[in-house]
């Protein structure tokens, strides 16, 4: 764990928060899916909380994300509040998206997130055109592109990286290298070194340990200040790890990676864990805080759960509308 | 009136749009000093600088991708694709991104952009550079798709497309943009939505959509030799398409035949025939006639290029026999 105390108590519990917040989300979503209470599929967060809050907390609200498959954290980071987003991905009016995007395509413009993406690496022009708009109308926002490390096999990250560093755009293209590309680790899919695929078109690139938010946190709120005075783009590559499977039916996965494997990182480098113990060690919180700030959060998200799962549907008035915009 | 070319009306549409919003940018492949290979774009970027007539690499889903974001946060972006068949390469930033932004948001984003690319074949430019794929995007919900038939047309959708807050790929055929027409020196535009009666007629209605136009106006001059009256229209956009006009013509005249280029298998000829088989069959004398471009890839030679594409009298002999009642013997 980083030791430099880069912000304020209130900053370091609210990363703290978040990240549980983000936990306690999936949980529930997890719950959601297992008991049949939820449509479609999802993909778990679990793990990965330290990359998205530790940028997110970087950003101002005004700062532009474009999300991923497995966006939950990032919208949650970014700002949204648990009932919409549970009312989003369970399909009810008043979701996000009024139900219409569900768990992989949930945005939440008024915060920024310009949304989750179901195409893999789909998202990289449209958050490398929202560093353009930045850049073009001068409204000093930064863009952030979350990306896995499947993602890395998309062209269109590549191209979009290209004119990004040509036209010097406030851009941060962060992949979360989980190791895993659905069912596959990433050596046999990404040849070479990941960040040299950036360092290729001169781009800055940096990797860091995406279970430290601390660590993500000091060297995002770097690069985003850098990035607002023109020296970007930036790519980071975050050494990360997903708890659950690809999605939530994914159950049965030593053909793929081992239990001990699983058990070796959730014991010894869960993000929350170990920030939590960093907090109480540093006399920035007590057990006792850190265990009622959990309560709470545990609280909110079933209340949020709850009023989800009696909310109503969309009337089907709404099926053909918003096609078109006005 | 004067007279100018379709390309001058498309760069006169842009600069004037331009100049009126700032939020406007154009990105694509040699936009700016060069203007194009078509040279549509020649003066852009002398007047408005190359932060807003924006060379790109040769990179078209990358650009695309960029004008979906670029519009979803306050741009209204122009993405010029240099040949139709390029679309294909940008399917996923325009069908998947574009399309289905504001849908999935729930009307909360918008993706106010233009793509704008061509169409056409007999340029001897063979199967990569010839296709009029309009179809294509005309299939998915979200898209508006906009055809213009003469500089006049041109000039007119693009500004209204430019000013549309949905995504909406306007495609000009590339075989005419050296043609005049008039065009007035002062401010207009044209609705989406509302066809263009060209022509009147009382035997048959020939929908034809952009090339086509000339065609169908040729094959009417041919038929009004013969005594048929033919009615001509151009819907101007087939997304939003303004089927009743078409259905109000045929309902009139009885009989019908759908011009299109782009190929003619599960293609615009076919939803339009169904749409006036739909809403005027007790209306109809003869089974709705379609031609659209031959099902084979675009060939190079021009001895056979030019048996692909619908000609005026091809399209005048098989209004003929709708006419006559013979149809039923050629199906």
């Amino acid at each position: 764990m980083a030791k430099k105390k880069s912000s304020n108590a209130d900053g370091l519990l609210r990363m703290y928060e978040q990240m549980v917040r983000i936990r306690t989300f999936e949980d529930n979503a997890n719950q959601l899916y297992l008991s049949a209470k939820m449509p479609g599929l999802t993909h778990m967060y679990s793990g990965q909380e330290a990359v998205a809050v530790g940028i997110c907390e970087a950003l101002e609200k005004t700062d532009h994300i474009t999300s991923t498959h497995r966006g939950h954290g990032h919208c949650v980071a970014k700002g949204a509040k648990f009932k919409e987003m549970f009312c989003e991905l369970l399909g009810k009016a008043e979701g996000y998206c009024r139900g219409k995007g569900g768990s992989m395509h949930i945005a939440d413009q008024e915060n920024g997130n310009l949304g989750a993406n179901a195409i893999v690496g789909g998202s990289a022009g449209i958050a490398t055109g929202a560093a353009l708009t930045a850049k073009r109308l001068g409204t000093g926002a930064v863009s952030v592109c979350f990306f896995g490390d499947g993602a890395l096999g998309q062209g269109l990250l590549y191209e979009v990286m290209n004119m990004a560093a040509l036209w010097r755009l406030p851009m941060i293209y962060a992949c979360e290298n989980n190791l895993y590309g659905e069912y596959t680790h990433v050596s046999e899919m990404a040849a070479g070194e990941i960040g040299g695929r950036a360092r290729a078109f001169g781009i800055e690139a940096f990797k860091v340990d995406g279970q430290d938010v601390l660590a993500v946190n000091r060297l995002t709120q770097d690069l985003v200040q850098r990035a607002r005075k023109g020296e970007g783009p930036f790519f980071v590559e975050l050494a990360t790890y997903r708890y659950h499977g690809h999605h939530v039916g994914d159950i049965n996965r030593t053909y793929y990676r081992s239990k001990e494997e699983e058990a070796d990182w959730k014991k010894n480098r869960d993000p929350i864990t170990n920030f939590g113990d960093w907090l109480i060690a540093e006399k920035i919180a007590s057990a006792a805080d850190l265990d009622a700030l959990n309560e709470g959060i545990r609280a909110n998200a079933k209340a949020a759960v709850d009023y989800a799962l009696n909310a109503p549907y969309p009337p089907s008035s709404e099926v053909d509308a918003h096609v078109y915009a006005a | 009136m004067r007279e100018i070319t379709l390309s001058q009306a498309v760069n006169e549409a842009i600069a004037e749009e331009m100049r009126s919003d700032p939020t406007i940018v154009l990105l694509g492949e040699d936009v700016a000093e060069a203007g194009t290979p078509f040279k549509i774009l020649s003066g852009l970027v002398e007047e408005f600088g190359p932060d807003r007539i924006v060379d790109t690499p040769i990179s078209e889903p990358g650009f695309a991708g960029i004008a979906v974001g670029a519009a979803m946060t306050g741009m209204r972006p122009i993405v010029d694709l240099m040949f139709g068949d390029f679309l294909f390469l940008v399917m996923d930033q325009i069908c998947n991104q574009a399309a289905k932004t504001h849908y999935m948001s729930g009307g909360k984003l918008n993706v106010p952009m233009v793509l704008r690319t061509n169409l056409g074949a007999t340029r001897r430019s063979a199967a990569q550079h010839s296709q009029s794929l309009h179809a294509l995007v005309a299939h998915i919900p979200g898209l508006k798709v906009a055809l213009p038939s003469s500089a006049y047309e041109a000039k007119g959708l693009l500004k209204t497309a430019i000013r549309d807050n949905n995504p909406v790929v306007i495609f000009e055929d590339k075989l005419m943009y050296q043609d005049k027409a008039p065009v007035p020196e002062e401010e207009y535009t044209i609705a989406f939505g509302e066809a263009n009666v060209l022509r009147q007629g009382n035997d048959i209605t020939l929908v034809a959509i952009s090339s086509m136009v000339q065609v169908a106006l040729a094959a009417a001059d041919l038929l009004a030799a013969d005594g048929i009256s033919a009615e001509v229209i151009d819907p101007r956009t087939i997304v939003p398409l303004d089927d009743k006009t078409i259905v109000q013509s045929v309902k009139k005249t009885s009989r019908a035949m759908v011009i299109d280029e782009g190929h003619q298998s599960y293609g615009v000829t076919a939803e339009i025939a169904a749409r006036i088989s739909e809403q005027a069959f007790y209306h109809l004398d003869a089974p709705v006639g379609r031609l659209g471009a031959m099902d084979v890839p675009v060939p190079f030679s021009p001895a056979l290029e030019d048996l692909t594409v619908p000609t005026a009298e091809v399209v005048a002999q098989r209004a003929r026999l709708a006419v006559r009642g013979e149809l039923f013997r050629v199906a």
